[in-house]
């Protein structure tokens, strides 16, 4: 079945890029490409400029591509620090882990990216809120000298204050020079924190806009009916419809 | 046992004091337990109202003779508990430790017996014993982990084959003597006192120097160290507790091996589960095994090495009971070895959904069903009995965990 056809999508450094769309418009196939989940039947993915093969979520995090999946894939049993490095642990020769090392890191991680509600690293994730698991997530993607980061729906199951929480650290992604793709179904919040943003329908790209020079209500139609591809930055407007 | 939980730091701003003061800590420390975050203390708690209840039915309950007894009476059952452990992390189950554990016994057995081609020497007789225990682990764990067989059954499967397999090898002997000194000094050899008094001072050192050394690793880190006096404290107490263990011991012939070998494979479990990668890896499974594979970690693998190892330990406790009769005859690996192992781990403190727990737990869970056993056998009771009282403290030990994982998540922890 074909999923994604003739889509074009591309996040620069230090920019948010939220990427729109109905339900089954393929956003969530896109960023699984792009992790490594599945692979691509055609096309080419493009790093700095050089092509480069992405065969498995590994292939990714060699180049420094994280996703923090919607579902967050935390351990509720484990603490912040055995979260934030699970499946990359320090260790010696001996595979002795070394805790002290790893908890000062993840407490750096966090005072860097500003997270400050988490009162010790050695909280079970499960006594954590949304907001906090969400923050925890984030900082382990971006712990690795990760380039791009790729969020799915981040505030979707949050409350007013928590979102506020992850938006701000979001827009401090970008700021330390990151590349960030934001999906989510919230245009609020997408207006707030994104630089551009794609809006996909039904696995085609209908165009890019510039958060700038564009309104909500053009971004919901071009998600809901679709118009005609516009080049990124090229402001013709009065785009159709608006 | 060792210093396995984690110790707190603390994500705060440079000028905030880097240690609590004394009240503080003792004031956290009751605010956790009101909190539901109580430890073993109430196996303690059971203990010495255990010791006390049958103290005063029977004199010689508390006598250095009977703490040896209960003390080898309990190897076994720890032993074999400890391998479950790991298999209860994961969220799984196996039913076939009682059973491979026969299958141990009848492998040192069968491979002691004088005059046969395939006699061999008592520690390699032991050696191998553990090895068929780990291929038994890899083979039903290949199933549980590869296909996806859930493994109740699989395990069921093999509690009913294993059985067989042991009365086959057995066959019309109904018995098998074990010659070997090697084999039988498992469960009948007691330490000299002088070795006594080495091993209780090595393990006081032992565990003052990692603690010392712990608490130097985290300060170089600038992360919180815990509380010096917590340390000291700590440190003090377990030395005590080895050399009155020792000194109880000796007074009635020395400490008896068996006690040495399961408080060193305790040790040496407690470092796998929490001080490796594989253990961190295990405990992700267990919480959330979705996440362990997008993180990279091979949950097949460690699904199957998990078995593995319970099976190995089964196989080893399976050794030590035989070694405690000197033979093993058609009923090797029944009874109650099956459901002591896995509630002496239970009632310790580890949850049958996986992912927490500890290898301490199923040591001070088989201490007390062994200590509640030997009492009612002292005092006379009917085997009836013991059930009764074990099914009673199983049921009460789950349902307090229940309310206390209640109680845990409503202050949020």
């Amino acid at each position: 079945m074909q999923a994604l056809s003739d889509v074009d999508f591309e996040v620069r450094n230090g920019e948010v890029m939220a990427l729109v769309g109905d339900n089954g418009a393929g956003k969530s196939t896109l960023i699984k490409c792009v992790s490594g989940i599945y692979s691509i039947d055609s096309g080419e993915v493009l790093f700095e400029d050089n092509p480069v093969s992405i065969h498995g979520p590994k292939d990714a995090s060699r180049l420094g591509i994280e996703v923090v999946y919607q579902d967050l894939a935390l351990c509720d049993n484990l603490d912040v620090v055995q979260n934030m490095y699970l499946g990359r642990e320090l260790h010696d020769v001996l595979q002795r882990l070394q805790e002290p090392e790893m908890e000062q890191k993840t407490a750096e991680t966090l005072t860097s990216l500003s997270v400050t509600t988490i009162r010790s690293t050695r909280s079970l994730v499960a006594s954590l809120s949304g907001g906090q698991r969400q923050s925890v997530a984030v900082a382990r993607a971006v712990m690795w000298n990760s380039r791009v980061v790729l969020l799915d729906e981040p505030t979707a199951a949050l409350g007013v204050a928590q979102t506020r929480q992850v938006l701000d650290l979001v827009k401090r992604l970008a700021e330390q020079g990151l590349a960030v793709v934001l999906i989510s179904h919230n245009l609020h919040d997408i207006f707030e924190v994104a630089t551009r943003i794609t809006v996909l329908r039904l696995g085609r790209s209908i165009g890019v806009f510039e958060r700038e020079k564009t309104t909500q209500r053009e971004i919901v139609e071009a998600i809901t009916a679709g118009v005609p591809t516009q080049v990124a930055g090229i402001a013709e407007s009065e785009p159709a419809g608006a | 046992m060792t210093a396995s939980e984690p110790e707190t730091a603390k994500v705060e701003p440079e000028s905030a004091p880097p240690r609590e003061g004394l009240a503080a800590l003792v004031g956290g420390y009751f605010e956790r337990l009101r909190g539901g975050e109580v430890g073993i203390l109430p196996v303690l708690f059971g203990l010495v109202l255990i010791t006390l209840y049958f103290w005063s039915k029977n004199s010689n309950y508390v006598t250095a003779v009977n703490f040896n007894n209960i003390v080898v009476q309990m190897a076994g059952v720890s032993i074999i508990a400890m391998g479950i452990v790991f298999v209860l992390l994961l969220g799984e189950i196996d039913l076939s430790i009682g059973y491979v554990s026969g299958i141990g016994g009848v492998t040192v057995a069968l491979l002691q017996q004088p005059g046969k081609s395939y006699q061999v020497a008592g520690l390699i007789a032991i050696l191998l014993a553990v090895s068929v225990g780990a291929a038994i682990g890899a083979f039903q764990g290949s199933f549980v982990a590869l296909i996806g067989v859930p493994s109740f059954v699989v395990t069921l499967a093999g509690l009913l084959a294993w059985q067989g397999v042991v009365q086959k090898a057995i066959g019309d002997q109904g018995v098998i003597t074990i010659q070997s000194n090697t084999v039988n000094n498992v469960s009948n050899y007691s330490l000299p006192a002088n070795w006594g008094w080495g091993l209780a001072a090595a393990a006081a050192v032992g565990y003052a120097l990692t603690a010392l050394f712990n608490v130097f690793s985290r300060r170089r880190h600038h992360v919180t160290a815990r509380h010096p006096v917590l340390v000291i404290l700590e440190v003090v107490a377990i030395a005590a507790l080895c050399f009155i263990v020792v000194r109880i011991s000796n007074r009635a012939g020395g400490v008896p091996f068996a006690g040495v070998l399961v408080v060193a494979l305790l040790i040496f479990w407690t470092y796998i589960a929490k001080r490796t990668t594989f253990g961190r890896h295990v405990y992700a499974v267990g919480g959330n095994a979705e996440a362990a594979r997008r993180t990279g970690i091979n949950v097949k693998r460690i699904r199957i090495v998990v078995f593995m190892i319970c099976s190995a330990m089964a196989a080893l406790g399976g050794v030590v009971f035989a070694a405690r009769l000197t033979s093993v005859d058609l009923n090797a690996g029944g009874g109650t070895i099956l459901l002591d192992a896995i509630s002496a781990a239970v009632i310790g403190g580890t949850s049958l959904f996986g992912g927490r727990g500890n290898v301490r737990d199923a040591v001070v869970g088989a201490l007390l069903i062994s200590a509640i056993a030997n009492g009612i056998d002292l005092v006379g009771y009917s085997s009836a009995t013991r059930f009764i009282v074990t099914g009673m403290i199983l049921l009460a030990a789950v349902t307090l965990d229940t309310v206390l994982r209640r109680r845990q998540a409503a202050v949020g922890r």
